[in-house]
């Protein structure tokens, strides 16, 4: 079908381009290199803890560091831009029936503005002040620093203009650009998640916007929003941070939840179950709800007493549309003819990790519960659970999953399911004894060294053991996709027999312009429609 | 009737006061058990939860796995009822366990918030790195506090440059001590000891260097060592 004429790999062809396609591989080589680089420092710190006293840095500015841009680009240059960014990107316009987005232009400055936040996030190895500010840059401590405040704030700031670029576009495609047939109850339910993570991303990045131009004016141009000496507050921030950077962890969950559905669906050769109470119960209650769900963050700061039991309600609500989307997803296996090729072995990995990962949040809406675990490795696992470990597997089962259609090569099935079973080990003892030294220590977390636990050194160093299996799984899905590229086999046009459109519709990989000619559904298609 | 009922309760306000405070006084509550009880509680629930729903998930796993026979799958559409039914029992279930839960934790956080009225009162201020304690008779100590056992103690917190987090694991209470605000905690240590207390709030290059030592006296004990000190610092 793909008759195009082959041509060399050009430079200035990527740099400038428009393509969505070519868009999407560059949020994902770019966030592969922020992984790489934020997985080095993982390395180093687990390294650094697997012992009491100096390990391999006695600087504790330097573990701070590392510390810092870990947490910053796994989150901002790894996580959000991978699922937003690449899947998203790649997806939607082929899912939809769609040529291109709706602003290609739009779209490649989005990534230029994410590429100049990885650039800015790279400067902390640079300049002689690298920030030691932690991710969440709280202040008076940000504003006091002698590290580099300011390039935390024009990391954030670059991010933040890439998502609201990319929001803009992405929900004015799906909006608009839907080809003839696919309508609003007959979207893959990936549509739906990056629909909400972009409704997320529009209506709350202007708050960590804020939040870190107050920075900058207080520690640069003299400010006190944050100076208690002056009148001002430091729990402004912690507000203003957290009524953003908690919806983020949808906006990470929500993509993710729907790549998910998408393999499960597909390999288990079956409709979604309950596709409305998923995508309006699950997907959009989770929106609904996750401007509600920040307070916890501050339970033992200075909420006021009266506030603090609401709160934990309004927190522990969010349980509701995350377990609908839970349903869903078990639903769609009843009945289903289950075939575990890798990417269904990671989407089946992700409900167990996501249980252990969203179940371990109930605690954490508690606030008598939060005044032990608040700031120890409890929260450190937890959220490694949902974030480091949930979201990666449905990036990597995610990128197993489109690979033929993005490259028209097949991956090693071996090295697939190698790289899994060694990811499913090396997280479950990092992130499980890292969540054991939080709640039955107090292991608290940021710590470069831990003379005052010295009963937990035993449990640290097994889990630096474990984070070497992490490492040794990212090698193993690396080398499967490099040896796939270079010596895989030619796939099939639809090796999955997915009934979607990406894979019914167009080559693999698709031609600029994505479909041969207009896409137009009949009445009666679905996405989902295993039963024709 | 109605009149009756009132004026009893009106009658009898005074007493329970009265023995309200006198109950207070004689035996604070125990929010360290408290924390243990309810944490076992919670745990409980999120294993029942999350056993129920794994094994659910792997029988589906093995029971539709794909056979010769059966190449696609049978699921059929939901009934409108049905997909009804199918949103609203999960949201009643969780939802009532996210009642149960919020209604568990506003019992021990009224505990935790609500400080004895006997306790004994500590100032504390924090500063990179280190904790300054100030007990009620103006006797200074920096990362120790000597406390007597069997009396409450009250820490008012504050901080004098970054946000820091007072945190005592063996007690199992925390709270940040933050620039320009007095916060507070308390604790009832009942038995002689020693305790860590250690920041959990990260405040700078040694945040990890930040700790302390709560040292539970015997009140008799304690006494002598409140009057040694006073005396040194005359």
């Amino acid at each position: 079908m793909s008759t195009r004429p082959a041509r060399g790999f050009s430079i200035k062809e990527w740099v400038f381009t428009t393509d969505h396609k070519r868009v999407a591989v560059l949020y994902l080589v770019g966030s592969f290199a922020a992984f790489l680089a934020a997985g080095i420092m993982a390395m180093l710190i687990r390294t650094e803890l697997s012992s009491i006293g100096p390990t391999i840095t006695d600087n504790p500015a330097t573990y701070n560091t590392w510390l810092y841009f870990h947490g910053a680009t796994m989150i901002l240059g790894y996580l959000i831009p991978a699922l937003t960014g690449f899947f998203a990107n790649y997806y939607v316009p082929l899912m939809i029936g769609a040529k291109d987005v709706a602003f290609p232009r739009v779209n490649a400055l989005s990534f230029w503005l994410y590429f100049m936040g990885v650039i800015c996030a790279l400067l902390t190895f640079v300049v002689p002040d690298p920030p030691d500010i932690m991710w969440t840059g709280y202040p008076p401590y940000s504003i006091f620093s002698p590290g580099n405040t300011a390039l935390y704030s024009f990391t954030v700031l670059l991010m933040g203009f890439s998502s609201i670029a990319g929001g803009v576009n992405l929900l004015t495609t799906i909006i608009r650009m839907r080809a003839p047939g696919v309508t609003w109850n007959k979207l893959n339910i990936f549509v739906w998640g990056t629909m909400g993570a972009f409704v997320i991303q529009l209506v709350f990045v202007p708050f960590i916007g804020v939040a870190v131009i107050m920075l900058l004016l207080d520690k640069y141009l003299g400010m006190n929003f944050f100076n208690a000496t002056a009148g001002g507050s430091a729990i402004i921030y912690e507000n203003i941070f957290w009524f953003y950077s908690h919806p983020a962890v949808y906006v990470i969950f929500l993509p993710a939840v729907g790549i998910i559905f998408e393999i499960i669906a597909t390999f288990s050769r079956n409709r979604v179950f309950n596709y409305k109470g998923t995508v309006y119960g699950g997907i959009w209650g989770t929106v609904a709800l996750s401007g509600i769900v920040w307070g916890h963050h501050l339970y033992v700061s200075a909420l006021p007493a009266w506030l603090t039991p609401i709160l934990t309600f309004t927190t522990l609500l969010i349980s509701v549309p995350v377990g609908l989307l839970v349903v869903g997803l078990l639903g769609t296996l009843h009945r289903g003819s289950i075939e575990f090729k890798t990417p269904m072995l990671y989407a089946s990995g992700f409900i167990f990790l996501f249980l252990i990962g969203g179940l371990t949040g109930i605690p954490n809406a508690m606030s008598s519960i939060y005044s032990q675990i608040h700031g120890t490795y409890w929260i450190t696992g937890h959220f490694h659970y949902v974030m480091a470990i949930s979201a990666t597997t449905a990036v990597i089962g995610g990128v197993y999953y489109v690979f033929p259609k993005l490259t028209g090569k097949q991956c090693n099935e071996t090295l697939g399911r190698l790289g899994f079973i060694l990811l499913v080990i090396g997280a479950n003892i990092t992130f499980g004894i890292t969540m054991y030294m939080g709640v039955a220590y107090g292991m608290p977390r940021r710590y470069y060294d831990y003379a005052q636990f010295p009963e937990v050194e035993r449990l640290q160093y097994i889990t630096t053991l474990g984070s070497y299996i992490i490492l040794l799984a990212a090698v193993v899905v690396a080398i499967s996709w490099i040896h796939a590229l270079v010596a895989g086999e030619k796939a099939q046009e639809n090796p999955w027999g997915s009934k979607s459109l990406e894979w019914t519709h167009t080559a693999s990989p698709p031609p600029p312009g994505n479909f041969a000619k207009d896409v137009k559904v009949p009445d009666d298609w679905n996405p989902y429609d295993y039963t024709r | 009737m109605r009149k009756g009922l009132k004026w009893m309760l009106y009658g009898a306000l005074p007493a329970i006061a009265l023995s309200a405070a006198s109950m207070a006084a004689a035996q604070a509550p125990d929010i360290t058990e408290g924390w243990h009880a309810l944490w076992e509680e919670v745990v409980w629930d999120i294993t029942i939860i999350g056993v129920l729903f794994a094994v659910m998930t792997l029988y589906l796993l093995i029971r539709f796995r794909r056979s010769r026979a059966q190449e696609n799958g049978s699921a059929k559409p939901l009934t409108p009822l049905a997909a009804f039914g199918w949103v609203m029992i999960p949201v009643f279930i969780f939802m009532a366990d996210d009642i149960y839960l919020a209604a568990k934790n506003f019992e021990l956080w009224n505990q935790l918030r609500e400080v004895p009225a006997n306790s004994y009162v500590v100032d504390v201020d924090s500063g990179m790195w280190s904790w300054d304690f100030r007990h009620p008779d103006g006797i200074t100590e920096t990362n120790e506090l000597h406390v007597a056992s069997g009396r409450p103690v009250h820490i008012k917190l504050t901080s004098r440059d970054v946000v820091h987090s007072f945190f005592i694991p063996d007690y199992k209470v925390k709270w940040d001590a933050v620039p320009g605000r007095t916060n507070y905690l308390w604790f009832n240590p009942k038995e002689a000891g020693e305790h860590i207390v250690t920041c959990t709030e990260f405040c700078g290059t040694l945040h990890s260097s930040m700790f302390g030592k709560i040292i539970v006296m015997e009140p008799a004990e304690f006494e002598k060592w409140l009057e040694a000190n006073r005396r040194e610092k005359i």
